[in-house]
């Protein structure tokens, strides 16, 4: 008697056990749905369709706006490529923020997808003795140029390679990017990029309600959760649309070239063909999309 | 019923000690509660707790995931000397080994654990269910080489645990056979764990053919001087009977694999030093520090002067045979390998970072709580573990002894 008593009880113990866990954890059915959501690059059309409704509201509800959340593919025949005129370049920063606001960073903590070094003319191109921290009054300080430096959008790109679970790979227009949902945050893909382009959410990301951009894209500039690693898309929302990156627009001084490197009448193509262009650490093999010139 | 049984008179022998045991596991659990306080605050806020920001990346955590897989790689070779020297208690040395390995591989799959934003979501790692990138991430095979190994380990020393409990003869060919496959697997977790930084062009400090080499040797310092304690303990309160020769025998093995080591770091060291290249600036800030940051001069020279002490200790004959100096060297080179592994092979690969930039980095309050946490959980899983397999190896537990027991309640009911 006595027996059967202890095992009934037990049972019932397990069953409230395992019932305030999930109480505990605040596990509503939509966050089950979330915690099981498949890569995004296995996701059905009907999935992916399902998937953006969801998200526009979530956003909605989070942020009181109205959202535009794509998932626009590839447009066949292009491949982005980018060219930053290193004699033009004051080193004012504008795209930092330019981009923070168009692809939703977080502004506490701060997240900067370029980092812009400021190098000493008497060195050339040499990272060790540059410094991301200069502060002075005005640009460009006299003996020093500036080397702006994001995603280099490598054609074959080590951070793809090493990702434990393929959260990160290269699209067919040659833009790397990642599934936000999918990223477990190991970090691995920022040990082993050369150019200190991705960055980890290290705290929860926080943007202002009324500074959000709505026009998103699933792979690009939609909001970040804590844990994730982010990086530069070239602005996948803008050029899958026909328009600039955000740095590009922003430029003062017009440093900043972006094109289809597939067609033969772009911009990208002309200075690849009557400037002379160099790569980033060309001894690595990741053989960029990102080029820099002198264009005076 | 009967492995019901057998749970329930472990767990029993769990709670049966002397009282340095009471101790001993007293202490254990202030740690546990230390700790788990750090790390339920890196839960709640994420990994802004810790110091790692992008530039270092990676830091302490990782660097203990990388010395717990070398003790739990080193546990298991040990195997090996003990088999061609003929050490009598053979049996026993391969339990005790493949259970600290068992402990350690655990171990090292918490640090990855916490160290990653997402933890919830580590099944998609997993095939099938996940997206594993296998083969090109060696993360990935690192997973599951700890896996596999894990797997291997834990079969052998349970079913030679549970032969003896039933007082039945253990399947001896298949022990061995699996015995002599987790031994390639031990030096194999050890290599993919050292490929998984070496294979980073974009981190000159760890793009070194040497640094698979320079893992094993230093695996093979810190992972037996474990064993080495553990053995003298068990010789003083158990029957285990392993002679002073083997004891000396162990620390000979250490000195070989600590002269290789010193062997591997000059070469790299001549190497980069005469050179004289921009990747020099990984061990210059390592060692003297650049500018003035100096920040982990102080850990690394700690290390190497420990290492050295060690190595002089287990190197003179007499120093050697000498129990007290043996366990002094023996604490000395496992803080050696733990300083080195834990702070000087992760930091300086993201010093400067990629960039150029230089971001100081030192442990957090919460990185340490938490790897507290591990360790100390650690150590009581490895407590209770070898607990059991005393009682059952040396105390004569086994399913008679439970049985018996049983009966006699009933009897007095």
């Amino acid at each position: 008697m006595k027996k059967s008593n202890s095992r009934r009880s037990f049972l019932k113990n397990i069953s409230l056990a395992s019932a305030s866990a999930l109480a505990l954890s605040g596990c509503s059915l939509k966050e089950l749905e979330k915690f099981f959501q498949k890569n995004f690059r296995t996701l059905s059309e009907k999935e992916k369709k399902q998937l953006i409704e969801d998200l526009e509201a979530e956003y909605k509800e989070k942020y009181h706006k109205e959202f535009h959340l794509s998932d626009k593919p590839a447009i066949d025949g292009t491949l982005f490529g980018y060219a930053l005129d290193i004699s033009r370049c004051i080193g004012c920063r504008k795209c930092v923020y330019a981009c923070v606001e168009e692809n939703n960073q977080s502004r506490e903590p701060q997240i900067h997808w370029i980092q812009v070094l400021q190098m000493e003319k008497e060195k050339g191109i040499d990272f060790v003795h540059s410094d991301v921290h200069y502060n002075p009054e005005t640009v460009p300080e006299e003996g020093h140029f500036y080397l702006p430096v994001q995603c280099q959008q490598c054609r074959t790109p080590q951070c793809t390679t090493v990702c434990p679970v393929k959260a990160t790979w290269q699209e067919p227009d040659g833009i790397v990017v990642v599934d936000y949902n999918w990223c477990i945050g190991c970090r691995y893909c920022m040990a082993a990029c050369p150019y200190g382009a991705r960055h980890f959410n290290w705290g929860k990301p926080e943007i202002p309600e009324e500074e959000i951009n709505t026009e998103m894209h699933y792979l690009g500039n939609r909001p970040r959760m804590k844990g994730v690693v982010e990086k530069c898309t070239f602005c996948i929302q803008r050029v899958r649309e026909g328009r600039y990156p955000a740095c590009v627009e922003i430029c003062p001084v017009g440093a900043r070239k972006f094109g289809n490197l597939l067609d033969p009448n772009s911009e990208i193509r002309y200075i690849l063909e009557n400037k002379r262009v160099l790569v980033l650490k060309e001894e690595l093999n990741t053989q960029p999309k990102f080029y820099y010139f002198f264009g005076v | 019923m009967n492995f019901i049984r057998f749970v329930k008179g472990s767990i029993q022998l769990f709670f049966r000690g002397t009282k340095t045991y009471y101790a001993w596991l007293l202490f254990l659990f202030v740690l546990i509660v230390w700790g788990a306080g750090g790390y339920a605050g890196q839960l709640r806020d994420g990994l802004i707790t810790t110091n790692m920001r992008d530039s270092v990346s990676w830091a302490f955590y990782i660097g203990n995931f990388t010395f717990l897989v070398g003790v739990a790689a080193a546990a298991v070779m040990l195997v090996i000397p003990a088999y061609i020297y003929n050490w009598k208690p053979i049996k026993e040395i391969v339990i005790f080994g493949e259970l600290l390995a068992v402990c350690a591989v655990i171990m090292s799959i918490a640090f990855i654990v916490v160290d990653i934003g997402n933890p919830m979501r580590f099944w998609h790692m997993l095939p099938i269910l996940g997206t594993m990138n296998f083969p090109y991430s060696m993360l990935s095979w690192d997973f599951f080489f700890l896996l596999a190994y894990l797997i291997i380990n834990f079969v052998v020393v349970s079913h030679l645990l549970y032969a003896i409990f039933y007082k039945k003869e253990y399947r001896k060919k298949m022990v061995l056979t699996i015995v002599f496959i987790s031994i390639p697997m031990a030096v194999g977790i050890h290599t993919v764990t050292a490929f998984l930084y070496n294979a980073l062009p974009a981190r000159p400090f760890w793009n070194s053919a040497l640094l698979a080499p320079r893992f094993l040797a230093s695996a093979f310092c810190s992972g037996p001087a474990i064993l080495l304690i553990l053995f003298q303990i068990l010789r003083k309160i158990t029957n285990f009977e392993i002679k002073d020769e083997a004891i000396w025998r162990i620390a000979e093995l250490m000195v070989y694999a600590m002269f290789i080591y010193l062997f591997f770091t000059i070469a790299e060291l001549f190497k980069e030093f005469y050179s004289g290249t921009q990747h020099l600036l990984y061990w210059k800030y390592l060692l003297f520090g650049i500018g003035d940051n100096k920040e982990l001069v102080p850990y690394s020279w700690l290390s190497i002067g420990m290492g050295f002490a060690a190595f002089i200790l287990f190197l003179i004959p007499k120093t050697r045979k000498n129990f007290v100096t043996l366990n002094i060297g023996t604490v000395l080179i496992y803080s050696s390998v733990y300083v080195e592994k834990g702070i000087a092979l992760i930091i300086p690969g993201f010093t400067p970072d990629v960039l150029g930039q230089i971001y100081v980095y030192t442990p957090s309050m919460t990185e340490i709580r938490t790897a507290v946490l591990i360790f100390s959980l650690g150590s009581l899983l490895f407590t209770f573990l070898v607990k059991v397999a005393i009682a059952i190896i040396f105390e004569n537990y086994n399913i008679g002894s439970i049985r018996g027991k049983e009966e006699s309640v009933r009897i007095q009911a």
